[in-house]
């Protein structure tokens, strides 16, 4: 049977960030594939509503590998969000997102102030204020944080209209390590919740979904997995099916069993 | 004039311009540019003046997560 979801399962639910809408709530980075041609088609099957992307020197290496990746976004056609990746200080922040907005010409700008380059941990004491500096320059900034309530009502207080808290350190793949709090802050925030880095397979995307989370960026589970391109179909199949499970509102967990089938007129019943 | 442009030290005449640092490495578009760690818009490459021992930053577009 397929039969046609209600509106407000559909068209309707559109993940919507500072005003704008995307075409999806899955957002997908664009690093560690194989291959551009692999990246591409990645890009294809799952259609995410923004990809990834960054800033390094010119003539380095990386720069180099990378000389045909400014064609590939122009043809791939989806809107970028640049990130701050590698920062360890609010002023290379402030100058690498100003540096991205004029090379994509977009605002949006993936918050990203690295604090301890062994778990990738965001520095919490100095992103606060990191962000609205951010904010008030024009950014419209999604900012990569930890799950920790009072940081991320703070992200809101300076005027963060979505957050971005990790489920797991970046590239881990272990998925949400701390469902107590991710589910509370879902419970006390109401701005869109993004859960960035930490998750590995679709079944971690479904569940942060279920719990009411807005959306999911996610890079290495899709671009280290032996066939990238049907691991980011997966996860995009995983997020819509955690979306729709949550806007159906689940039923209420039972400490003991209740029969599914009716009792009533259950042959034999008490004859043996 | 002693400049660092992307951690490579080069000799350039004293009052060059950013410009000038962008066409000594063949800068190719796209690209931006920070001077000690500010950021220089390419409306105002032609005109802001280097000192000696500047630090020039010239990113380009790269995959990222």
């Amino acid at each position: 049977m397929n039969a046609p979801l209600p509106n407000n399962l559909n068209s309707a639910d559109t993940l919507v960030l500072y005003g704008e809408s995307f075409a999806s709530r899955l957002l997908l980075g664009t690093s560690r594939y194989p291959s551009p041609q692999v990246l591409e088609n990645a890009v294809q099957v799952s259609n995410p509503g923004m990809i990834t992307v960054s800033l390094r020197r010119q003539g380095t290496s990386t720069a180099e590998a990378h000389s045909g990746f400014w064609d590939l976004l122009k043809k791939m056609a989806v809107p970028v969000l640049p990130n701050t990746a590698g920062c360890h200080s609010p002023q290379e922040v402030i100058t690498t997102a100003q540096m991205a907005r004029e090379v994509f010409e977009t605002d949006w700008i993936k918050l990203e102030l690295i604090g301890d380059d062994y778990t990738l941990q965001p520095d919490v004491l100095r992103l606060v204020q990191t962000a609205e500096t951010l904010i008030k320059d024009g950014f419209k900034v999604l900012p990569y944080c930890t799950e920790d309530l009072i940081l991320c009502q703070r992200l809101v207080d300076v005027g963060c209209q979505a957050v971005m808290p990790w489920a797991a350190p970046i590239g881990t793949g272990q998925g949400p390590l701390n469902p107590y709090a991710m589910k509370l802050l879902r419970d006390r925030l109401k701005v869109p919740l993004l859960v960035d880095a930490g998750l590995g397979l679709p079944s971690h995307a479904c569940t942060v979904m279920e719990w009411g989370f807005d959306g999911v960026l996610l890079n290495t589970a899709v671009a280290l997995a032996d066939d990238p391109v049907v691991m980011a179909k997966a996860f995009a199949m995983a997020v819509d099916a955690g979306r729709v499970a949550y806007l159906s509102g689940a039923m209420k967990p039972q400490e003991s069993a209740q029969a599914s089938t009716p009792l009533v007129g259950t042959p034999f019943w008490h004859q043996s | 004039m002693r400049v660092i442009v992307n951690q490579v030290a080069y000799e350039l005449p004293s009052k060059s311009m950013v410009s000038d640092a962008l066409a000594l490495i063949k800068a190719k578009p796209p690209y931006a540019v920070a001077v000690n760690l500010h950021f220089v818009p390419k409306t105002k490459h032609a005109d802001f003046v280097l000192n000696e021992n500047d630090q020039i930053e010239v990113i380009a577009p790269v995959t990222g997560g």
